[in-house]
C-alpha cells in the first residue's frame, strides 16, 4: 500500500505527463490499477463462494443474494479448468479455450467489419450535415432516434432483407454481413454525432480567416475542419469500438448467425446446469474481446496523435 | 492613379432581436495606395465592420466598396489583401512555419517556394527560431507575429488589421508597432488598421480616421505628418497635435450626441 502511495506521489511529481516516459509510467499505473480491480473482484467471489449462505439471500421472497453453490457460482478455478476440457466427449474434438477464441475471434472480425462500415458512414453522414444545414435538420434528430430501436427488432429485418440479395451473379448474401450491417447500426451513431461536432469546433476567425483567403469549401473541410474535429472524432470512434462489439454479439443472437462468441454464450447458457463454468468462459471470451477493440482504438489514438505531432 | 480602397455612400443594418441596428451611415471613404490608415472610435461605432466590409468578409447593406479598382468581392478572390485579427487564430495542429505557409499552400505554391518565403517572413518578424513550434507554445505577442507574418505571406498590395495589439501589453505593443512600420517601409503596402487607442492611431497613421457610433459615421479625418516614425516621433509636438486632434474630433462628437439624445 505505501509502495503504491509512493508510487502515485512519484508519478504526481513527474515534470511534464506528456512526455513518452511519463506517459508510459502512467499507462503502466492504469493497467496496474484495473487489474487490481480485477482480483479484488475475484476475490470478493471466491469469499462470497466460501462464507456466503448457501440457500442465498431473500427479502421478502427476493432474492437479493445468489446461492452460494458451485452451479450458481462456479469457482474461479473451475472456470480456468473447464477452459482446458473438451467441448464434447469426442476423440479429437476443440477444449472449451479453443471454442472460446475461435468464437471470439468471429465477432471481433465482424466488429471490426462493422466499426469501419459504421465509422465511414457516421463520417460521411457528419460531413454531409456541417456542409448542407438543411440535411442537418433533418437527418440529426433520425441518428438519434435510430438509437432508440432496439437491435432485436432491427437484426431479422436486415437478415430478411440481406438474404434476398444477390451480390453478385456468384456471392449470395451471407449470414455474417447482416451481422456487419447491425454492428454498424450501432457504431455509426456516435461517429455521427462526435464528428459533426467536431466539424463544427472552428473558431469565427479561423473560419473568417479562410474566407479572406478565398478558400473553396473543400480546401476549409480538408485544412480546417477535418483536422479540428479529429479530438472529437478518437473518443467517438472509441466510443463506436464498443458499439460494434455489442452490436455484433446481439446480432449473432438474433440472427441465429454461428461462429460468434455471442451463439457461443447462447449454447453455453442452455449447459449452465450440466457445466455452470462454461457460460463464465464464454463471458471471459467477450470481456476480453472487448478489451482487444479498445487497445485497437487506443492505437489508433497513438497514431493520430503522432501524426498531429509531426506536423 | 487608382485609390487603394474607395468607399462610396456605405449603409450597412443588422436586424437583430432588439430591432435594427444601423451600423454604418454614410461612409465615403477614399485611400491612397501605400497609407496607413487606422480607424478609431468608440466601441460600436462599426470600425471593424468597415473593415470587414473591404474584407468582403461582410457585405453592405448598400453603397460600394472597390479594392484595388475591383470589387471587394473580386478583390478576395484575387487575393489582394492579407489580414490579421486581435486573436492570432493560429491553427494548433500546425508548426509556427506551416501557419504561415498556409495561404500559400491554399492558393497552390510549391512547397520549396512557401518553406522560403515562410522562412523570410519569420525572419522579419523576429521569429527564424520558432518555426517547428507549436503555436501554443509560444507568447500572445509572438503568436500575433505569425499572425502578421500570416498576412504578409502573399506580398499582399493592402493589409487589413483589426486591432491586432489589443490584447498585447504595452511594452510588446511599441515593439510590435515599431516592427509593423519596419515592415511597411519595406513592403510599402497599404494598411487599414482598426483600433482604439490614439497613440497607437496616431503614432502608425499617416491618416486617423475619426468615427462616431449608433449610426457609425466618418467624423472627421485627421492627417498625421510626423517627421519620423521612431521612438522619438513619440515625443515630438506634432505627435501631440495628432493626438489632441483626434481627440477632440472624437469628443466633438461624442459630446454633440449626447445633446441629441437628450430631445
Amino acid at each position: 500500500m505505501t509502495e503504491l502511495l509512493a508510487t502515485a506521489r512519484a508519478s504526481a511529481d513527474a515534470p511534464v505527463p506528456g512526455r513518452p516516459a511519463g506517459r508510459l509510467v502512467t499507462g503502466l499505473r492504469r493497467t496496474g490499477m484495473a487489474l487490481i480491480g480485477v482480483v479484488v473482484l475475484l476475490v470478493v467471489w471466491e469469499l462470497y463462494r466460501a462464507f456466503g449462505p448457501v440457500a442465498g439471500v431473500e427479502i421478502g421472497g427476493q432474492r437479493v443474494l445468489p446461492r452460494a453453490d458451485p452451479r450458481s457460482m462456479p469457482g474461479v478455478l473451475e472456470v480456468l479448468r473447464t477452459l482446458t476440457q473438451q467441448e464434447v466427449q469426442v476423440q479429437g474434438s476443440r477444449t472449451v479455450a479453443e471454442a472460446v477464441l475461435a468464437s471470439s475471434w468471429g465477432t471481433l472480425r465482424m466488429a471490426v467489419g462493422g466499426w469501419l462500415l459504421g465509422g465511414l458512414v457516421g463520417i460521411a453522414l457528419a460531413v454531409a450535415m456541417q456542409r448542407f444545414r438543411l440535411v442537418e435538420r433533418g437527418l440529426l434528430p433520425y441518428v438519434v432516434l435510430s438509437q432508440t430501436v432496439p437491435v432485436i427488432a432491427i437484426a431479422p429485418l436486415v437478415a430478411g432483407w440481406g438474404g434476398r440479395l444477390q451480390l453478385t451473379p456468384t456471392l449470395a448474401w451471407q449470414p455474417w454481413m447482416s451481422v456487419v450491417v447491425i454492428s454498424a447500426y450501432l457504431a455509426f451513431c456516435p461517429v455521427a454525432l462526435g464528428m459533426l461536432r467536431g466539424l463544427h469546433a472552428t473558431t469565427d476567425i479561423s473560419r473568417e480567416l479562410f474566407t479572406s483567403f478565398a478558400a473553396t469549401q473543400r480546401q476549409t473541410l480538408i485544412r480546417l475542419r477535418v483536422p479540428a474535429s479529429l479530438p472529437f472524432l478518437v473518443p467517438a470512434l472509441r466510443l463506436a469500438a464498443a458499439q460494434a462489439v455489442v452490436g455484433a454479439i446481439v446480432a449473432e443472437i438474433s440472427t441465429g448467425t454461428r461462429g460468434g462468441i455471442g451463439r457461443l454464450i447462447l449454447e453455453y447458457a442452455q449447459q449452465a446446469t450440466s457445466a455452470p463454468g462454461r457460460l463464465y468462459a464464454a463471458i471471459l471470451g467477450a470481456a476480453l474481446l472487448g478489451l482487444l477493440a479498445s487497445a485497437l482504438v487506443s492505437l489508433l489514438d497513438v497514431l493520430v496523435l503522432r501524426r498531429g505531432g509531426q506536423r | 492613379m487608382t485609390p487603394a480602397v474607395r468607399i462610396e455612400n456605405l449603409d450597412m443594418r443588422f436586424s437583430t432581436d432588439r430591432g435594427e441596428v444601423h451600423a454604418l451611415s454614410g461612409i465615403d471613404l477614399s485611400i491612397e495606395p501605400g497609407a496607413f490608415v487606422s480607424l478609431i472610435g468608440p466601441s460600436g461605432c462599426g470600425k471593424s465592420t468597415l473593415l470587414r466590409c473591404i474584407g468582403n468578409l461582410a457585405t453592405p447593406t448598400s453603397g460600394r466598396v472597390q479594392v484595388g479598382g475591383r470589387t471587394a468581392h473580386e478583390a478576395r478572390l484575387a487575393h489582394h489583401y492579407g489580414i490579421a485579427f486581435q486573436q492570432a487564430g493560429l491553427l494548433e495542429w500546425r508548426s509556427v512555419q506551416r501557419n504561415v505557409e498556409l495561404p500559400l499552400e491554399l492558393h497552390g505554391v510549391g512547397k520549396r517556394e512557401r518553406a522560403e518565403r515562410a522562412a523570410h517572413l519569420l525572419e522579419l518578424v523576429g521569429l527564424a527560431d520558432f518555426a517547428r513550434m507549436r503555436p501554443s507554445e509560444l507568447s500572445g505577442g509572438m503568436q500575433q507575429r505569425v499572425a502578421i507574418a500570416r498576412s504578409l505571406a502573399e506580398e499582399p498590395p493592402l493589409l487589413l488589421m483589426d486591432e491586432p495589439f489589443g490584447a498585447l501589453d504595452e511594452m510588446t505593443r511599441e515593439r510590435m508597432q515599431a516592427e509593423l512600420l519596419a515592415i511597411r517601409e519595406r513592403t510599402g503596402t497599404t494598411v487599414v488598421f482598426v483600433t482604439h487607442s490614439i497613440a497607437e492611431a496616431v503614432f502608425l497613421s499617416t491618416q486617423v480616421v475619426v468615427m462616431s457610433a449608433r449610426p457609425g459615421r466618418i467624423v472627421r479625418i485627421v492627417d498625421v505628418d510626423l517627421p519620423s516614425r521612431d521612438e522619438d516621433a513619440r515625443e515630438h509636438p506634432q505627435f501631440f497635435a495628432g493626438i489632441t486632434a483626434v481627440r477632440e474630433a472624437l469628443r466633438g462628437r461624442t459630446s454633440a450626441a449626447l445633446h441629441g439624445d437628450d430631445r
